[in-house]
């Protein structure tokens, strides 16, 4: 149904649709439910932001939808819908394939996902004969070009480079064009820019928008910086504790958030307005996963929690303006509209 | 349960009694919140020591073996060089029982009503109880590899250490020295020192007479040589505990080189010490063991599990029991050995945990 | 500052440098210019936030001012009295640090009651084990951490509560000023503004002044008074906090501002920013004069040719350029 209103809405169906997932690690202190029910939708051509602080279970969910987890890691529940096609149940050669040609991810530390014994241009060329059926020097031409569109100067001799030759960010755009040699639909960005200074995180930033428009492809940013998610993200989910807050468009996250999380989170960030007043933090520590309270993820440190707060996970509910939350205190103060179609 | 309190055009209601949406006291929070149990390093480590079966099976086999070598000495009649009589009179079928077998004589002398106790692994060419010997060249091999560990450890883990925190120039000319003394070969060492020793060590020494020159020469060269390894690794770690910011916050709150080698150096490197001594054990046993088989090793009568190998050689066709024996028994020491020692790793090495 | 009396800060420092020493090639080393000529004073109480990219010496002036680097030149004065190699030993007790990583900071080894007890110990602060034991447990109440807690290792302990303890082992032995070392960039934001918070505290009931050391601006422009802008090696801008983000004058500064990404999409969505071209050069490999030329809309030819020194552009504010 909630396809039906999506088509309905936009006119597009989402192209990607990630419902209901559940993701948990077996360690030597017990079973980590690290992606506890997540679900959201992802439309062509947008970017969708994915905001937490650490174990929050962002990167896991991302890790989760490209099938890339560590070894102790598995998805437990849920659907992961690639144009309408469940990408959770393709066998792992199915997977091989899919992977960097559909969907293409990008890291934190483009150091560690360079091979440090090949030259750059040898690993793009790899990365394009993996899924394409062209010649050496066709493949090289196209690296070179690919180098060009994330804008490397002098790509014929960075071409022949190793990568410890490179700076951060000129390794992070190596990252890029490799991740976009098979054109792909989506592009998944862990922490793109968290290992780079503010001056070369705004040059990938907008490298990566440029992109974007240029191949129309759809972005998922993994990041626990705001300040990223509010220059890049047309929609936005919130995590905490591996479970959803809220997710709605940007400028109702940023200005009408109805979970007393990411309210806490958007006063406790320094900003040009508050710079003369204390802020306000949140208390508390953050969650230990291997002991998820029964209610609510956040009770423990939120200033309104309720009884009912410890003791049952809250639905996620359409807000006024349309987005959705999962907090108590929206049925409290009856603050959301019935959605029939979901309800239905 | 009501319904609740003003409910517009609500479709989906929530039947929650209102007094759960009274707001929650900071106790009820803080049951939500609750911390792990507390663990030390040590006892974490311990614990999932104790999750690794082959580690906890060599443990439980090395207990049993050393109780093996303490217990049986006790019980077992015979001596490790005593050449066995009955009744006072030689015996001449006695050489080279096979398992629990009786020679002619203890035959005669079971059936007049004389309680024997059995060989268990047979005798040996000379007619001494092989189960004894096999005992006391456990317990050589256990002893060497010990000593010879421990004074690996303690040359090995003070060089190191003095040669990593120094660094610099004191740390280049301690380091090359070791490099030269890796590149000399071993066993012509070994050689060369136990005929050196030979000559020059005091026969009348309770301590040499007991052990020989050879084994002498076993223990200097282990200190001379086999500590090199140690010292490495233990330089390498005091390396990376000099980039770790807690050594830099204790120099900033003024404390002096002792005591941050007291405090700081030594207990994080003491699981890399604690896996390698417990991986040279096993080295040591079979280098001893080694080297007694090429007849270098202890002095006889005195066995060694090497030894007893060497000398069973010779009748390998017709008595293989007795170089079974021996040679069963430096596989399960040495395996057991190598097995903890993963194990100690597994739980210990910071490298290889998991949150 | 012209009018200002000398004796009027706490810790003043000369013309500083750190050179490291790097080897290229056989037998051949290149000074690697971490710190080169930098100069600044703090007052008693009061924040100087200092900013700049990865590799900008930053970290290197603040180790280098609490002589755990020896300085390549320059001077170093603690109220007014110069600290030397000799006599650093006097001023442990009063200068502190707290580090960035509260993961390699803190020994794994130690009990956090050790580890809040390692400076008593070392400058003999108590007679008794149970008076040790007391200041502990205030330390860990000053800085918000259950005292039940004493006993555990650190490994138990989320990165907050980390800092905290780091926190606690520097107030240990009363500092009167404390270099904080990227202290609050390793946490996470909803964690972040406790602890800064918690620096604001002890800072108004204890009076120590503090050397804040952060890339993020946004976050040193809030606990800080002054502002000091680096850029290899160099600072390029020094100027009260309100004063820098208003009023930026250093090409650098400009761009560093307009980089930092606002919380707010709209603005963010909205607001043109000043991208910088190219990477930051090898510090091996300088440029000529003002090092920033090589990336800079402003550069002319003097700047390759001579390195601009800082001046005061009115109301103590400093800046190194020659076009603006």
């Amino acid at each position: 149904m909630a396809v039906l209103e999506q088509i309905l809405k936009n006119g597009e169906q989402p192209i990607l649709k990630v419902v209901d997932l559940h993701t948990s690690f077996t360690t030597d202190n017990g079973e980590v439910q690290a992606v506890n029910g997540l679900s959201f939708n992802l439309n062509p051509g947008t970017t969708l932001g994915i905001v937490g602080e650490s174990g929050s279970g962002k990167s896991v969910t991302a890790y989760s939808i490209m099938r890339i987890l560590e070894s102790n890691g598995h998805v437990t529940q849920g659907k992961i819908l690639f144009n309408g096609e469940d990408i959770s149940k393709y066998s792992e050669k199915q997977m091989a394939d899919f992977r960097g040609n559909k969907i293409s991810i990008i890291f934190q530390d483009p150091m560690t996902s360079l091979n440090p014994v090949y030259t750059v241009g040898n690993q793009i060329v790899e990365a394009i004969t993996l899924h394409q059926q062209v010649g050496r020097e066709e493949a090289k031409a196209e690296a070179i070009e690919m180098l060009k569109q994330v804008g490397i100067n002098d790509a014929e001799r960075r071409f022949r480079q190793y990568p410890h030759e490179l700076s951060g960010g000129m390794r992070q755009r190596v990252m890029i064009a490799m991740a976009l040699v098979s054109k792909p639909s989506i592009l998944i960005a862990d922490e793109p820019t968290t290992a780079l200074d503010v001056t070369i995180q705004a040059q990938i930033l907008e490298l990566m928008q440029e992109l974007q428009k240029k191949y129309h492809m759809a972005i998922i940013i993994v990041t626990h910086d705001l300040g990223v998610i509010a220059q890049m993200a047309d929609e936005i989910v919130v995590m905490y504790g591996g479970r959803i807050c809220e997710r709605g468009t940007a400028e109702d996250i940023f200005y009408n958030p109805c979970h007393e999380y990411t309210k806490g989170l958007l006063k406790s960030i320094p900003n040009v307005d508050n710079m003369k007043e204390k802020l306000i933090p949140i208390e508390g520590s953050p969650i230990n996963l291997l002991n998820l309270p029964k209610g609510c993820a956040f009770c423990a440190r939120c200033s309104k929690a309720m009884k009912i707060c410890l003791e049952q996970v809250p639905p996620e509910l359409r807000m006024p303006d349309g987005h959705l939350a999962s907090c108590w205190i929206n049925v409290r103060d009856n603050n959301y509209i019935v959605d029939e179609e979901a309800a239905a | 349960m009501s319904e609740m309190n003003a409910p517009k055009k609500n479709l989906l209601s929530f039947q929650i009694d209102p007094a759960s949406f009274e707001p929650a006291t900071d106790e009820e929070k803080q049951q939500a919140e609750v911390m792990s149990e507390s663990t030390s390093f040590l006892k974490d480590g311990i614990r999932k020591l104790m999750r690794n079966p082959l580690a906890v099976g060599s443990l439980i086999a090395l207990v049993l073996i050393v109780l093996l070598i303490i217990i049986a000495p006790r019980i077992v009649p015979y001596g490790y060089e005593e050449i066995i009589r009955v009744g006072g009179a030689k015996d001449k079928t006695i050489t080279n029982l096979a398992p629990f077998a009786w020679s002619e004589k203890e035959q005669a002398a079971i059936a007049a009503g004389t309680k024997l106790f059995p060989h268990i692994m047979g005798t040996d060419s000379l007619g001494r109880d092989y189960f004894i010997r096999v005992i006391y060249g456990t317990r050589v091999s256990l002893i060497v590899g010990l000593f010879a560990s421990i004074l690996v450890l303690i040359i090995g883990v003070l060089y190191g250490a003095i040669s990593g925190y120094k660094g610099g120039r004191v740390d280049m000319i301690m380091m090359r020295i070791v490099d030269i003394i890796y590149s000399l070969p071993d066993v012509l060492i070994i050689i060369l020192l136990s005929v050196v020793l030979n000559q020059t060590l005091d026969k009348g020494n309770p301590v040499v007479k007991l052990l020989g020159t050879n084994m002498v020469a076993i223990f200097v060269v282990f200190g001379l040589l086999y500590w090199v390894g140690m010292a490495r690794l233990v330089r390498g770690e005091v390396l990376k505990i000099k980039n770790n910011e807690y050594f830099l916050a204790a120099k900033a709150t003024g404390a002096g080189s002792w005591h941050i080698i007291k405090t700081h150096v030594i207990p994080n490197c003491i699981s890399v010490i604690i896996i390698t001594t417990a991986l040279q054990i096993p080295s040591a046993i079979f280098t001893e063991s080694f080297l007694s088989f090429m007849g270098m090793g202890v002095q006889a009568p005195m066995p060694s599990l090497g030894s007893l190998a060497n000398n069973a050689r010779a009748g390998l066709q017709s008595y293989p029991w007795q170089l079974i024996f021996p040679a069963i028994m430096i596989v399960l020491i040495v395996l057991a050995f190598n097995l903890l020692g993963d194990g100690l790793r597994d739980a210990f090495d910071p490298k290889l945990r998991r949150q | 500052m012209s009018e200002a009396n000398k004796s009027e800060y706490l810790v003043e420092v000369k013309n500083l440098k750190q050179y490291f020493p790097v080897r290229t090639g056989f037998m051949k080393t290149v000074p690697l210019k971490a710190v080169d000529d930098v100069s600044f004073a703090i007052r008693p109480g009061e924040t100087l936030g200092l900013v700049g990219e990865s590799g900008c010496g930053k970290t290197t002036v603040g180790r280098t001012l609490l002589h755990l680097y020896k300085p390549t030149g320059g001077e170093i004065y603690f109220e007014g009295k110069q600290v030397t190699e000799k006599n650093i030993g006097e001023f442990r007790k009063d200068m502190q640090m707290v580090f960035q990583d509260p993961y390699s900071s803190l020994d794994p080894r130690m009990t956090v009651e050790d580890i809040i007890g390692e400076p008593l110990d070392v400058h003999k602060l108590y007679s008794t084990k149970e008076e040790r034991h007391q200041k502990v447990i205030e330390l860990m109440n000053l800085v918000g951490l259950n005292a039940e807690h004493a006993t555990r290792y650190v490994h138990e302990f989320s990165g907050g509560q980390r800092q905290r303890i780091g926190i606690a082992r520097a107030l240990a032995v009363n500092p009167k000023f404390i270099v904080c070392d990227e202290a609050v960039s390793a946490l996470d934001v909803s964690i972040q503004a406790q602890v800064i918070n918690m620096f604001e505290e002890l800072q108004e009931k204890l009076g120590v002044a503090y050397l804040f050391i952060a890339h993020d601006l946004l976050v040193v422009h809030h606990i800080s008074d002054r502002i000091a802008v680096m850029y290899l090696g160099r600072m390029v801008e020094m100027a009260d906090a309100d004063e820098l983000n208003e009023n930026p004058i250093h090409p650098y500064t400009l761009s560093l501002l307009s980089a930092v990404p606002v919380p707010d999409p709209k603005t963010a969505k909205a607001s043109q920013r000043i991208i910088l071209e190219g990477d930051v050069p090898s510090p091996l490999n300088m440029p000529s004069g003002c090092a920033f030329r090589t990336r800079c809309r402003y550069a002319t030819e003097q700047c390759a040719k001579e390195c601009p020194a800082l001046t005061d552009r009115g109301n103590g504010h400093m800046v190194a350029c020659w076009n603006r």
